[in-house]
């Protein structure tokens, strides 16, 4: 039967592709008495053999495509799964109390489980989890439950889930992937990023994909228009692949643009660049002419791991994606976990409202020697390159004063140990905080640069958790009150001869770029794959008019009415 | 049975990596072997056994070899030891 659901279209273009379900299986068993003991420990074994097949598998994948750390992981698993002293105590509970294998493997596990949960020290709790995925493994091949194997997908699917975190999509096969839909999130959720980053459509927020969804069902994700068809009719497939190929002639045309400037109707040059999270990204960013990195998450590095990156290891990733740049600006954002991306390797405490609490900048300028590792390595690398850095999360002065002193003593130490260092390197801040973009002026006096992170400075600035579905009508991109805090930092920067980009969803987006171009907005970082239509629109628009509409929208009074009026103005 | 005595001198003690390799290295061999430090013995064919002693920088670890091939697995510990810059 054919269906259509409704969601939040995050990422452009039209995948066709069968259904794979990520969705974590039903493990639940009854503990029963067996009478056969010997036939159930030889079950047992079955599954732990086929478990290390597969593990071996997925590790030498890992080796090949993901690298030598990812692979690590399962070479982890693979040995918790010959230890001795998990096995043997299963196989003797087996023999002695006579009870099925599910349960000894449970038990004995979840015993494991609670002791390195218990002890004091984060590398050891981080086993804890070793433990519970590969006894999940075994458990599912017990059971006959089809394993989740998203590494090993090798068809083209369309991947359905409630939500995809960053581990989630570090483990899919990205060739094969050819578009998702989630149950929960929005444009800036995390899954919505990683598809923009990907370059394959998604629609995310549908509320019941896993629920609609089969595995194995005809899927049509539309991320134009934010729907899913469920086992379409063929002329509803026809008439897709129509559209398919209409966008793709889009995407050719835009595709002449990639060595262009972005230059308006009357002459005005801006900076189109890039957001991005590892250097993997940055083919994407050259295939769709980005003239600079305007974000780079650094946080990425540190998650879908047990450990903190070494110096080395960030130095390689920095310097990767300076080298790539040729050049070209890029700037680096230091660490900004907290909020909705955890690092569980931290063990920080769980806070009653993380996105007001200990992240980012906040807990860099108290772990500094976790801090120190990531300044250390940035500015060893900044000789290959144009690198500026940027502090997220800055509230007030102090915290941009204590983070620029660090990072220059940092720089000292480095220079008395002989390294070299650039003598170039801008520094300057995140403002996503409305105390920050009040205060513009103060601060532009000391920084190099601002980036408006319209995310975070929406959600902040409208009391309105960016998560919550129930209130996404508070997410007001256009309010007026938000574009005031913007031109209030463009204008603060300007005033000190210092200049202004925007990071976040805002900066390409086809209602916002007007009003921005009109408020003098000097570089505009977006997802690699919206620069070019970004390039287009601003080709056909004068900044002379555009500010005579940035002036009229400032003095609306609502959204709504904002987007109206823009959209009058540019003939949408 | 064989047994030699080594002071840990990684930085890291033996964590992640060098558990790991220290526990396939042993894995090799048929006798029993064990590590022991501050008074507890783990068999060091075993990844969580290893892991659960928290062995840290400047330990005085010894690791026990009983059965077969003990000489051999001894010397190839200590080479593995030698060789990850742990002892």
């Amino acid at each position: 039967m054919s269906s259509v659901l409704k969601g939040i279209a995050a990422s452009s273009g039209i995948a066709i592709a069968k259904a794979y379900r990520l969705v974590e299986p039903d493990l639940s068993f009854k503990q029963i008495k067996v009478d056969d003991t010997a036939q159930e420990v030889q079950r047992f074994q079955d599954a732990l053999e086929t478990s290390k097949g597969e593990l071996a598998v997925i590790r030498d994948r890992a080796r090949t495509e993901l690298g030598e750390d990812k692979a690590a992981i399962f070479e982890a698993h693979l040995l918790v799964l010959s230890d001795p002293e998990l096995i043997s105590p299963i196989e003797d509970k087996i023999s002695q109390e006579s009870v099925n294998a599910e349960a000894a493997l449970k038990e004995t596990a979840d015993m494991f489980v609670m002791m390195f949960e218990q002890m004091d020290n984060d590398y050891m709790k981080e086993r804890a989890a070793d433990i519970r995925d590969v006894t999940k493994r075994v458990l599912s091949h017990l059971l006959g439950v089809k394993v989740l194997n998203p590494s090993m997908i090798s068809e083209e699917v369309i991947v359905i889930a409630d939500d995809l975190t960053p581990s989630d999509t570090a483990q899919l096969n990205r060739e094969f992937v050819k578009g998702f839909t989630t149950n929960i999130g929005g444009r800036t959720s995390h899954s919505a990023i990683m598809a923009r980053s990907m370059e394959i459509p998604a629609v995310v927020g549908t509320k019941e994909a896993t629920k609609e969804i089969e595995n194995g069902d005809f899927v049509i994700v539309d991320g134009l228009n934010g729907e899913v068809h469920i086992n379409p009719s063929d002329d509803i497939i026809s008439r897709y692949k129509e559209e398919a190929a209409k966008f793709a002639d889009q995407k050719a045309e835009w595709a002449k643009l990639v060595n262009e400037p972005s230059v308006s109707a009357d002459g005005k040059h801006v900076e189109l660049a890039a957001n991005i999270g590892t250097p993997a990204d940055l083919e994407g960013v050259i295939n769709n002419g980005g003239e600079a990195i305007g974000l780079y998450r650094t946080e990425f590095l540190y998650m879908g791991r047990n450990d903190l990156p070494s110096e080395d290891e960030q130095f390689e990733s920095y310097k990767a994606v300076l080298e790539g740049m040729k050049g070209k600006p890029v700037v680096v954002r230091t660490l900004d976990i907290g909020g909705d991306k955890e690092l569980p390797y931290l063990d920080l405490p769980e806070e009653m409202n993380p996105f007001l609490g200990y992240r980012a900048i906040r807990m860099c300028l108290d772990k500094t020697d976790l801090f120190r590792v990531q300044l250390r390595a940035l500015l060893r690398a900044s000789t290959y390159g144009n690198l500026k850095v940027m502090f997220p999360m800055i509230s007030n002065l102090s915290e941009f004063r204590e983070a620029k002193s660090l990072l220059l003593k940092v720089k000292e130490e480095l220079i008395a140990e002989g390294t070299e260092v650039s003598d170039s390197i801008e520094i300057g801040i995140m403002v996503e905080i409305p105390s920050t973009a009040v205060l513009a002026d103060q601060f532009a006096k000391e920084v190099d640069f601002f980036s408006i992170g319209t995310n975070d400075l929406i959600q902040y600035t409208m009391a309105a958790d960016r998560m919550n579905e129930q209130i996404s009508y508070l997410y007001q991109p256009y309010n007026p009150a938000i574009l005031r805090l913007i031109k209030m930092v463009i204008d603060a920067s300007h005033k000190e001869g210092k200049w202004t980009g925007m990071c976040g969803e805002m900066a390409g987006d086809e209602i916002a770029i007007p009003i921005l171009l009109g408020l003098g907005l000097d570089e505009f970082s977006m997802s690699a794959t919206s620069i070019l239509p970004a390039r287009s629109q601003i080709s056909g628009l004068s900044q002379e008019k555009m500010k005579e509409l940035a002036e009229k929208v400032l003095n609306l009074s609502t959204n709504e009415e904002v987007i109206e009026a823009v959209k009058k103005e540019i003939n949408m | 049975m064989a047994q030699k005595q080594f002071t840990v001198t990684a930085e890291t003690g033996i964590h992640a990596r060098p558990a790991t390799i220290l526990v396939q290295t042993a894995s090799k061999f048929d006798s029993d072997i064990q590590l022991e430090y501050k008074g507890k013995k783990v068999n060091l064919k075993s990844i969580m056994g290893v892991m659960s002693l928290g062995v840290g920088q400047g330990a005085e670890i010894v690791i026990y070899a009983d059965g077969s091939d003990e000489a051999e697995a001894l010397a190839s510990l200590e080479e593995t030891l030698k060789k990850e810059g742990l002892a």
